[in-house]
């Protein structure tokens, strides 16, 4: 060998750099190109922030650790596109802060579930999984229907994502609150929030005040709906 | 042999009670879990008490703080007697380390089932945790590096180079992987800095990492030292031990993106990630084989020594696990074992067979040497230990590649038509068996470390030695 090992084996302070050096390789080859090769996240149209109520939904799907049995990452292979639909892109999961694909499927993925049911049947399903799905083991989760959505932080946590890059702009910041109204009361006039947001659906049944089962149900119906595959200029995408 | 030195024990005692402690924690969370899983009734529709909020306390109280304590005992001995220095720092510090430590895990621990988490694996304390954990993760380097440098003997001993990497390399990950941006001081809610791709590969590089030198690195150190300990064999390949060093801690650090087989992660990163994961079975099978050769001449004391039996068929589970490994990181394995219940057993026969019973191979060693008695109270109850384990481990990890590898297969199956043959929920039901019979591994495995805890509670309180016996010298 070029250098006697002794020496390092004597040298501690020659170990940890030695050490620093040779762990940090692998990590800089593989992390930083994802940044700036420009192909990494592909240029299409429709992927959009979540709209107030979908972001407070997403922070509950965190908060439950929906992540432990379902993952929102359809793979590349022709059984889980038939299952599942398009093949998830990198693009979809742009404004994800953080990335939910998750690693394994207790239950099925979720990267496509928006527009699959309807607002209903995930009222129901969320209150008591097996009276939709008898062969489920999802746990119940009734007592979000009965939580009201904590509005007080709305704005803040909006502020912190577009601080890591999720592009709010003031106006979609100044009207927070009420798309979230808007969004969360089914009878509300939601052109404003259309313009803002396209395609963000609806939910609620009627209630006083939000609840934190609406917000989820609200971004679930989100997912995987914002890339039109059918849409020419996202053509390049097919491999 | 310098004698004099007085070595701060104090500070690995309290972890070794820990490790036990929480041990019992993890393990009982994961039959909670596995039951939930087998009866979903029992994840009773309370937000603290479903599955969601409560898998992090099994991975957390199973990987940091039943493994962490384990590291932290093992590698303050070790680090002790094979520099023949006291711990660099003083009783404060190191106190410091144990208390600070244990409050992380018990705040991470409350945190999950009230609702705070990052979202990520493995990686789910909130960011106030993180900032602690990394003040008690400095003064844990700060205090294990300066005892080397202070060292008695010319040469750094092998396990400490572990010990050292893995030290390092947490610090590394554990930053890296958690830079977040919080809603406020006051709220424990943060976004991570990055997203979706890069996430990814951050999240993955972390947690590949955590494996590679938590589970691995530092546990690989406990190798280095109990089992030529307890063999009284020198370790086998001095040229192995430094080649397998250096060319582990390389290699692991590349095998994170075959997490992300097939998904929106470029092809070219996968690659990587795929051709290092399989030069990794090189390196971990080198430490293998020098755990295992150690013993040469030294077999029979597998008879005798029910420690000894805990760590050598520990290092024959690392085996088996670092082969099963590279073979899931190719990508049309992993196209058929993600998202399965391969992945589980895989992680299992790891957590079980490898860390686990490193650890108890270690903490059968230490109690009786840390609280100066002449031996065990039982082996006859160690080896009851042992074989009730194993066949957890055997039920455990067999289920689980029946349950994966049908999922898989049930996922792709197609009918004469060229349609899907089964819908998701088939998948499910088919597997409910197997979910019980991991369920019972996991009750056997539980069972066996109660009984550990019986035994070293009667050590402790049996009589202390009288003499010196050759074997409990302390070198």
């Amino acid at each position: 060998m070029f250098i006697r090992h002794e020496t390092l084996e004597r040298n501690a302070f020659l170990m940890l750099v030695l050490t620093l050096l040779v762990i940090s390789i692998g990590g800089i080859v593989e992390v930083i190109p994802l940044f700036t090769i420009e192909t990494t996240v592909e240029h299409v149209t429709g992927v959009r922030p979540y709209t107030p109520l979908e972001s407070r939904g997403r922070d509950i799907y965190v908060r439950e650790g929906c992540y432990t049995c379902h993952s929102q990452m359809i793979r590349a292979l022709r059984d889980e596109v038939e299952r599942y639909g398009h093949y998830s892109i990198a693009a979809e999961s742009m404004y994800d802060h953080p990335f939910q694909w998750g690693s394994k499927r207790i239950g099925p993925d979720l990267a496509r579930v928006g527009g699959k049911y309807s607002n209903d049947w995930h009222y129901a399903h969320m209150a008591n999984a097996q009276s939709m799905v008898p062969e489920s083991l999802m746990p119940h989760y009734a007592f979000l229907a009965e939580t009201p959505l904590d509005l007080d932080d709305l704005l803040p946590r909006l502020k912190a994502q577009r601080a890591v890059g999720v592009p709010y702009t003031d106006e979609e910041l100044a009207n927070a609150r009420a798309d979230l109204l808007t969004q969360a009361d089914p009878a509300a006039d939601n052109a404003a929030l259309l313009k803002r947001y396209p395609k963000a659906v609806q939910v609620g049944r009627g209630g006083a005040e939000p609840t934190e089962l609406d917000a989820l149900v609200a971004y679930l119906q989100v997912l995987g709906t914002m890339v039109d595959f059918a849409d020419p200029a996202n053509e390049n995408l097919r491999q | 042999m310098a004698n004099a030195v007085e070595y701060n024990d104090d500070v690995v005692k309290k972890f070794v009670i820990a490790c036990v402690f929480w041990g019992v924690v993890a393990f009982l969370v994961g039959v909670v879990l596995a039951s939930q899983l087998a009866w979903p009734e029992l994840n009773l529709g309370l937000s603290f008490t479903n599955f969601g909020r409560l898998r992090p306390v099994h991975t957390s109280g199973a990987i940091f703080a039943f493994g962490g304590s384990a590291l932290f005992a093992t590698s303050f001995y070790i680090v002790q007697r094979t520099c023949h220095t006291r711990l660099f720092g003083g009783e404060a510090l190191a106190n410091f380390i144990f208390w600070g430590y244990q409050f992380f895990i018990v705040m991470a621990a409350l945190s999950y089932v009230m609702g705070y988490s990052q979202g990520q694996e493995y990686a789910e304390p909130e960011w106030h945790l993180d900032i602690f954990l990394t003040v008690v993760w400095v003064c844990y380097a700060v205090v294990f590096i300066g005892t080397i440098m202070k060292r008695e003997e010319p040469h750094i001993y092998v396990a400490n180079w572990f010990f050292m990497a893995f030290i390092l390399t947490i610090a590394v990950l554990h930053l890296g992987n958690n830079l977040a941006m919080p809603v406020s001081l006051f709220t424990a809610k943060s976004y991570n800095v990055a997203s979706g791709v890069q996430n990814a590969m951050i999240q993955w590089w972390y947690g590949h990492n955590a494996v590679g030198f938590f589970l691995t690195a530092g546990f690989l150190g406990m190798m280095y030292y109990f089992i030529p300990k307890a063999a009284n064999r020198p370790v086998y390949s001095y040229r192995i031990s430094i080649v397998h060093f250096w060319s582990l801690v390389f290699m692991y650090i590349w095998a994170g993106p075959h997490h992300l087989h097939w998904t929106a992660l470029p092809d070219w990163t996968q690659t990587l990630g795929m051709a290092f994961s399989v030069m990794l079975w090189m390196p971990s099978w080198g430490g293998m084989i020098n755990g295992i050769m150690t013993l040469s001449g030294a077999w029979d004391k597998l008879r005798t020594d029910p420690g000894l039996r805990f760590s050598v068929t520990a290092v024959g589970f690392y085996g088996m696990a670092t082969f099963e490994g590279p073979v899931m990181s190719i990508r049309s394995v992993n196209a058929l074992s993600h998202y399965t219940d391969w992945g589980i057993g895989h992680v299992h026969s790891g957590a079980l067979g490898w860390v686990a019973f490193i650890t108890f191979g270690a903490l059968y060693y230490l109690v009786p040497v840390l609280w100066k008695r002449e031996g065990l109270y039982s082996t006859k109850l160690a080896s009851w230990h042992f074989w009730i384990a194993t066949l957890g481990i055997v039920f455990y990890i067999t289920s689980m590649w029946v349950a994966g590898i049908m999922q898989g297969l049930m996922w792709r199956a197609y009918d004469a038509f060229g349609f899907l043959q089964y819908s998701f929920s088939e998948s499910v039901s088919a597997v409910h068996p197997y979910y019980v019979i991991r369920m019972l591994g996991g009750v056997l495995f539980l069972t066996g470390m109660l009984i550990m805890v019986y035994n070293l509670i009667q050590t402790v309180r049996g009589p202390a030695r009288q003499s010196v016996s050759p074997m409990m010298a302390e070198a």
